[in-house]
């Protein structure tokens, strides 16, 4: 057997904490109901690219490991065993091994052992023989050479180079363990997990409903009887449920600033947070074609926005403005104030950025007699096309005449991807505050969510470089050197970091809401309700 | 009359093949399908994976194979597969026609039995303050947007009692089921009662400045008899034909008011499948609606022959 000499980080959190007991003060009984924005394609996580499918599903399942569901910070700090006992790095830092729980079983009363690993992730990595309809997070585990089991309770990841990442890429809510022995179609329409909650029945635009798993392995949860969503896709609707006591939660991070506070003055009595989901709003410029092959123009675009107007203007202020990385305090490996500041757009300086972008402008021979004129395609959706007619008067002061196109969301995809576009409205979401996640999806070479094809392979070089990293401090001035040249290439011109609202009744305790990612908080098993 | 009824039937299996025909050709023209909306989604594009994706849902097929493929079925009862659910499509469909139905029957009823006597009491009282209270209703009826309606509803209902009619598939008590359906229906009804209204009223008028109303009343007949029996009796012609017409409108507004009360009918189905490219859906849904149209006209047709003696249907 192979030797594993050194517990990691995670390792050593998990021996300074208690033994776990499950159950705490909450009160048991209750169906907790929430309002869903949309009808999700499908039940299957592993098959979804949006947290409509993780809200209602997160609770049917289990992960090896899991982000604190109190902490609002996801970190390696709050990485938690769930399915996994315990998990250790080989010396090399090439081996990630579990040690799984023995007394867990499936909601359809099956045992679960390391196939079931084994067989996740075979699929995740393309390696099964059964196949995912779609796979979005494959690339996720491109430095996973395989998993391998020892028994039926142990189960390593093999890594090609070291990836101090993975664990928390296996800790977010896109990363449940399904079962070896249902199919993927079975998955999608009624899945089986073995998480606080069983999946009951899933009507397509009407609703979703759960129930307690009596059987759980943590003995004492879940506290709820079980959740029920009622998908509205009219948010005035929805939020007009909640204010009159017809749902005990809004759907997570969907209420938008100026309605929270319409839900405030309605139901002053409602809980209601407020915190960045991760996700970017910002620029894919076509560098392929001309005029946006030319970096004069792409550089006078960067110092022509005005980002605190977009924050005002979209969302009174409660917004951020960063990089590519989160910024702080919610984002780990965001740039330190001063060094954001220092790349070009940035300063806090409007009048002499735009200054500068039209000298730049009138270097590539445009100026006030001779304006650009270019398409801003967007997708026709608010949060895509708001931002795109704030762009289109910023960039008016540097002589760029722009319209908007809106595209159909069935078009957009493939639009982007024909690279039918100068300019692009986007927005980016990241499942995972980690800097692996983000810069091998949208900035790597090849990647198919890198829209705009940069690559840059000296770039290319210090993603590698600071993902075998294993020094966190090391790393995050790694991940800031990368992230000011990200910004200085205009890669992706980031405009401004999302916050969004959560409200819930005062009777529904122990939600958190996380606060660098909106994708892993909804485990749910032991929210409880006091009525 | 039996020839006419042969007749039209068959002009209706020709209208529906066309029907079908520009449905599936249409959906297909339509840039993008399921497959680019689901790669869409997950930002990841394998060309490998997309292909057999479309292999699998038969999308990779010329399209006149698609076409048949979806008409035999459909001859055989079996309507296909949803691409969203993966459930069979009839088992997607067939559950939401009652509520649709429902809906758009109390729709229909709230319409004819507010519009039609508030278009006699508008006539008879032409020039009055009430005709002109009346016809300011029916404008507005008609002027506002239902979703704007539905929305003032909803927020009225959660103002002054603390609630709004969200959808149960078992309402427990009549209020409840009340709540349900009617609020809605009269929602959705209200412009199709205010047109009715004003057609009514135009209708009337007319009916009531011709010899024999005027005969009638020379005759002793009560005011009552004269408008309801004599008049109404003869000015319904053109109202029927609007109702009909507006069952086939229904479905539009239906849309948009089922999305606002939350109504999982076959309108919001239908608007939610069309997003997704689910063209077994789509297809089928349309094509029950085409039929429940082209089904409406044929009745509609049959009435006049039944409330107008002077109409007959020859061979």
């Amino acid at each position: 057997m192979r030797t594993v000499h050194a517990f990691g980080v995670a390792a050593l959190v998990m021996l300074a904490l208690p033994d776990p007991t499950f159950a705490g003060e909450g009160k048991s009984g209750g169906i907790l109901r929430m309002y869903h924005r949309d009808s999700p394609g499908s039940a299957s996580i592993h098959e979804g690219a949006t947290y409509s499918i993780n809200v209602p599903f997160m609770p049917v399942f289990n992960n090896l490991v899991i982000f604190d569901q109190h902490i609002a910070q996801n970190s390696v700090e709050t990485l938690r065993p769930e399915l996994a006992e315990s998990w250790a790095w080989s010396a090399d830092g090439k081996t990630l091994t579990f040690k799984l729980r023995k007394d867990v079983k499936w909601h359809d009363g099956k045992p679960f052992t390391s196939a079931d690993v084994k067989c996740t992730f075979d699929m995740v990595m393309g390696k099964s023989p059964q196949k995912f309809r779609q796979n979005p997070r494959k690339s996720w585990y491109d430095e996973v050479n395989d998993v391998t089991v020892n028994g039926d309770y142990e189960a390593s990841f093999n890594l090609k180079r070291p990836q101090p990442a993975l664990l928390s890429l296996l800790a977010s809510g896109y990363t449940p363990v399904y079962p070896c022995h249902v199919s993927p179609a079975e998955m999608r329409t009624r899945p089986v997990g073995t998480g606080p909650f069983k999946f009951v029945e899933f009507k397509a635009n009407e609703s979703i409903k759960l129930t307690k798993n009596p059987d759980y392995w943590k003995k004492g949860l879940p506290y709820l009887d079980g959740i029920e969503f009622t998908i509205i896709p009219n948010r005035s609707t929805a939020i007009l449920g909640f204010i009159s006591g017809q749902f005990d939660i809004t759907f997570p991070t969907e209420v938008t600033i100026p309605l929270l506070k319409d839900v405030k003055s309605q139901a002053p009595n409602a809980v209601c947070v407020v915190e960045p989901n991760n996700v970017s709003t910002n620029i894919i410029v076509n560098s392929s074609n001309p005029p946006f092959d030319n970096l004069d123009i792409r550089r006078a675009l960067a110092l022509a926005l005005d980002r605190k107007a977009f924050i005002q203007i979209q969302f009174e202020g409660q917004a951020d403005i960063g990089g590519t990385m989160l910024p702080a305090p919610s984002g780990l490996w965001a740039m330190p104030k001063e060094m954001l500041e220092s790349i070009p757009g940035y300063g806090p300086d409007v009048a002499k950025n735009r200054e500068e972008a039209r000298k730049l402008m009138q270097k590539a021979g445009y100026g006030p007699d001779k304006h650009l004129a270019i398409k801003i395609s967007t997708r026709n959706i608010p949060i895509y096309r708001d931002p795109a007619i704030i762009l289109i008067d910023q960039i008016k002061s540097i002589y760029i005449d722009a319209e908007l196109d809106v595209v159909d969301t069935a078009q957009w995809f493939p639009k982007v991807a024909r690279k039918d576009y100068s300019l692009g409205l986007n927005l980016t979401g990241n499942a995972v505050d980690d800097p692996d996640q983000s810069f091998y999806e949208n900035y790597s070479c090849g990647s198919e969510r890198n829209y705009t094809g940069y690559c840059n392979k000296e770039i290319e070089k210090l993603f590698d470089q600071q993902s075998q990293e294993t020094d966190v401090n090391k790393r995050k001035k790694l991940v800031w050197e990368i992230d000011k040249k990200l910004q200085e290439d205009v890669a992706r011109p980031i405009i401004f970091h999302s916050r969004t609202g959560t409200c819930w009744q005062p009777y529904v305790k122990n939600i958190t809401i996380m606060s660098n990612s909106s994708y892993n908080g909804f485990r749910y098993e032991d929210v409880w309700m006091d009525k | 009359m039996f020839a006419y009824i042969v007749r039209r039937l068959a002009l209706m299996l020709v209208t529906l093949f066309g029907i079908s025909v520009i449905i599936f050709v249409l959906l297909r023209v339509v840039p993008g399908n399921i497959v680019d909306i689901l790669f869409d989604a997950a930002g990841f594009v394998d060309p490998a994976d997309k292909a057999n994706l479309e292999k699998e849902l038969g999308l990779s097929q010329p399209i006149v194979v698609q076409y048949f493929n979806w008409i035999g079925g459909l001859l055989h009862g079996d309507l296909g597969y949803s691409y969203v659910s993966e459930k069979p499509a009839l088992q997607e469909i067939l559950p939401r026609i009652p509520i649709t139905a429902k809906l758009a029957g109390l729709a229909l009823l709230f319409s004819a039995s507010i519009g039609i006597p508030l278009g006699v009491i508008s006539a008879v009282h032409q020039g009055t303050r009430l005709d002109y209270t009346l016809r300011v209703i029916s404008l507005s009826g008609l002027s506002l947007p239902s979703f704007w309606l539905g929305l003032l509803v909803l927020m009225a209902s959660v103002s002054l009692v603390g609630a709004m009619p969200i959808f149960n598939p078992n309402p427990r008590t009549w209020t409840e089921a009340f709540a349900i359906y009617a609020v809605p229906a009269m929602a959705v009804g209200f412009r199709s009662a205010a047109l009715t209204m004003r057609i009514t009223r135009s209708s009337m008028l007319e009916i009531l400045r011709q010899d024999y109303i005027r005969t009638a009343r020379a005759k002793g007949a009560s005011e009552a008899s004269v408008n309801y029996h004599h008049a109404l009796k003869n000015a319904v012609l053109p109202v029927i034909t609007v109702i009909g017409i507006e069952a086939a409108f229904l479905i539009g507004g239906l849309i948009v008011t089922e999305t606002v009360f939350n109504i999982p009918g076959i309108a919001r189905f239908l608007v939610e499948a069309l997003r997704w490219r689910d063209y077994p859906i789509v297809q089928n849904l349309v094509m029950f609606i085409a039929c429940v149209v082209v089904f409406t006209n044929f009745v509609v047709d049959l009435l006049y022959a039944a409330i107008d003696p002077r109409i007959r249907y020859g061979d």
